[in-house]
């Protein structure tokens, strides 16, 4: 058959929502598409263990250290099951992890900030969870199977780690004056990046029209950004708290909130390795997987001695 | 039995679990090999509970006072962790035997404190063996690994021996308080040099003899590393006292 008849056989299957599995015949744009989103969120789980990892030896209480200690190995779960995922599609654990030490993969731009005080690791729980969730509700329907089918399990952690966060919150936002400054502060700081995760405006993306055709992606950037923002509008009220935004105002029109212009500036500046946190992150995990050589290469020396051993008593 | 003493041994393994959790926890997200960095956070994790029900346990008994008090609270001095907890993790060898020579103890430990008869420390251990058995397991595993892995990893792990040999003396060297455990140390040493001994040979590392050993951390008398242990660990309860979180 033709390339052009199967693609059109792949097409019409995306459309009568069949999920696409790895033996199947795919173009080689939607399987490179995906591995680079799937390594990518792979990554940003696993670097994003390192600013919530950054308070765990400090947790106020022994109740939140095992949150968070929790918390953060789920991360790495989830880091695990992405960097499965996309092996199916031929790119190896090992290839992906390389490309991000060189810089050649990215990874969530969010990760690149600074966890200042302990309450940023409840507002990271609310605000960038939350913003997360927004984007892999959407991905459990994803076209690509193995992908849909993590997403599936990795968001029931996610909302549970996204109603930890506020709880931390609204404990902070009862409390003494400290504590409330600490909450309003960590909302402030973790607000505007948070929007950014949701990437360009849907005018400036350059990956969308494709993705969404294939149904990689369902809702675009903007209408993510849109509803997560009429989402914690509300919520904030709860902590008593506020965001700072303000040209924040429900619009009765559109029965959305209206909000202000993100700093995109600031937003490609952190994607080009400008960030707070850009070079301490990779730095961190070129570090863990250099010290680590050692280990892997001799436990793959011991389980060879070990398969020699057993070969000689069998013979 | 006499309930301060009580409440010293169950501050003592309420304090060695929370400190040796507190060093594995160092690791999560630095670990060598993503399935390795989860398996440790578990130890980690599963320490931490158990230091838990020790404090809840010591705290209904002292009255007035909580698991949060008890660990956020105490200075230095106070705190009765063995001294092999509080060692620094080092490497990942280094790492691993720590967690090997006191999860080896450990479980030796629970397994006559499941016959205990007290009811809430038989309950506890109980609990924390079926974790403990699994700490062992792993740890044991990759003593033999690295041990009889290549050329650097073994000279790493005579490195871990040299630096944490003098601190295993104390495991059974018994504090006053520890006689509420009811426990026959001497025997319980010989087990333990035993099984430690087969895992050792398994992993082609020597065992030390006629070492010097190192004590103190029972009755509060500690290396230098637990201050700033504590200092990490304290930080937001000592900064912002009489909060809730």
């Amino acid at each position: 058959m033709p390339v052009q008849d199967f693609e059109q056989l792949f097409q019409q299957k995306i459309d009568a929502e069949v999920k696409i599995e790895p033996k199947d015949w795919m173009p080689d744009a939607y399987r490179k598409t995906n591995i680079r989103q799937i390594s990518q969120h792979a990554h940003s789980e696993i670097v994003g263990m390192l600013p919530e990892g950054n308070w765990i030896t400090r947790a106020p209480s022994l109740k939140r250290k095992a949150i968070l200690l929790a918390k953060v190995q789920d991360e790495a779960g989830h880091g695990l099951y992405l960097y499965s995922a996309a092996e199916t599609l031929g790119m190896s654990r090992d290839e992906m992890i390389n490309d991000l030490h060189s810089g050649k993969a990215k990874y969530s731009s969010i990760f690149n900030y600074p966890t200042l005080t302990w309450a940023d690791i409840g507002a990271i729980g609310w605000l960038v969870d939350g913003a997360a969730i927004m984007n892999q509700v959407m991905l459990c329907r994803t076209s690509y199977g193995p992908y849909a089918r993590a997403m599936v399990r990795i968001c029931k952690e996610e909302s549970f780690h996204q109603r930890q966060g506020f709880e931390s919150l609204l404990v902070l936002s009862k409390g003494t004056p400290e504590q409330k400054a600490m909450c309003q502060d960590a909302i402030n700081r973790w607000w505007w990046p948070a929007l950014m995760m949701f990437g360009p405006k849907d005018s400036e993306s350059t990956n969308s029209d494709q993705s969404m055709k294939w149904k990689i992606k369902r809702k675009s950037n903007d209408e993510l950004r849109q509803n997560f923002v009429d989402m914690i509008a509300e919520q904030v009220k709860v902590l008593g708290m506020t965001l700072p935004d303000p040209a924040l105002k429900w619009n009765e029109e559109r029965k959305h909130y209206d909000f202000g212009e993100i700093n995109w500036e600031e937003f490609w500046n952190v994607v080009k390795g400008n960030g707070p946190c850009n070079k301490q992150r990779l730095e961190a995990r070129r570090k863990a997987h250099e010290n680590g050589r050692w280990v892997r290469e001799a436990a793959m020396a011991h389980a060879a001695k070990l398969a020699e051993r057993r070969k000689q008593e069998a013979a | 039995m006499p309930d301060q003493e009580k409440i010293n041994y169950l501050l003592h393994l309420a304090d060695t679990t929370l400190i040796l959790s507190h060093r594995n926890s160092e690791w999560c997200g630095h670990g060598p090999v993503l399935e390795q960095d989860i398996a440790l956070t578990n130890i980690a994790l599963d320490l931490l509970g158990q230091s838990r029900l020790f404090y809840q346990y010591a705290a209904e008994l002292m009255g007035n006072t909580d698991e949060d008090q008890l660990a956020y609270l105490r200075t230095e001095r106070e705190y009765k962790n063995l001294l092999l907890a509080e060692q620094p993790n080092g490497d990942w060898g280094q790492t691993i035997l720590r967690q090997y020579l006191y999860s080896q103890f450990q479980q030796l430990l629970f397994q006559q404190l499941v016959t205990h008869n007290d009811q809430q420390l038989c309950a506890i251990a109980t609990k924390s063996l079926k974790e403990t058995n699994y700490h062992v397991r792993w740890s044991s595993e990759w003593v033999i690994r690295l041990g009889d892995g290549t050329t650097e990893s073994r000279e790493r792990m005579l490195h871990a021996i040299d630096e944490l040999w003098p601190y295993t003396g104390e495991l059974f060297d018994p504090a006053a308080y520890e006689s509420v455990a009811d426990v026959d140390f001497t025997s319980l040493q010989q087990e333990w040099n035993k099984r430690v001994k087969l895992i050792f040979e398994e992993a082609t590392l020597p065992v030390p003899e006629k070492i010097f050993m190192q004590q103190g951390g029972k009755t509060g008398a500690h290396t230098e590393h637990l201050g700033y242990i504590l200092a990490d660990l304290q930080y937001l309860q000592r900064t912002y006292p009489n909060s809730i979180w």
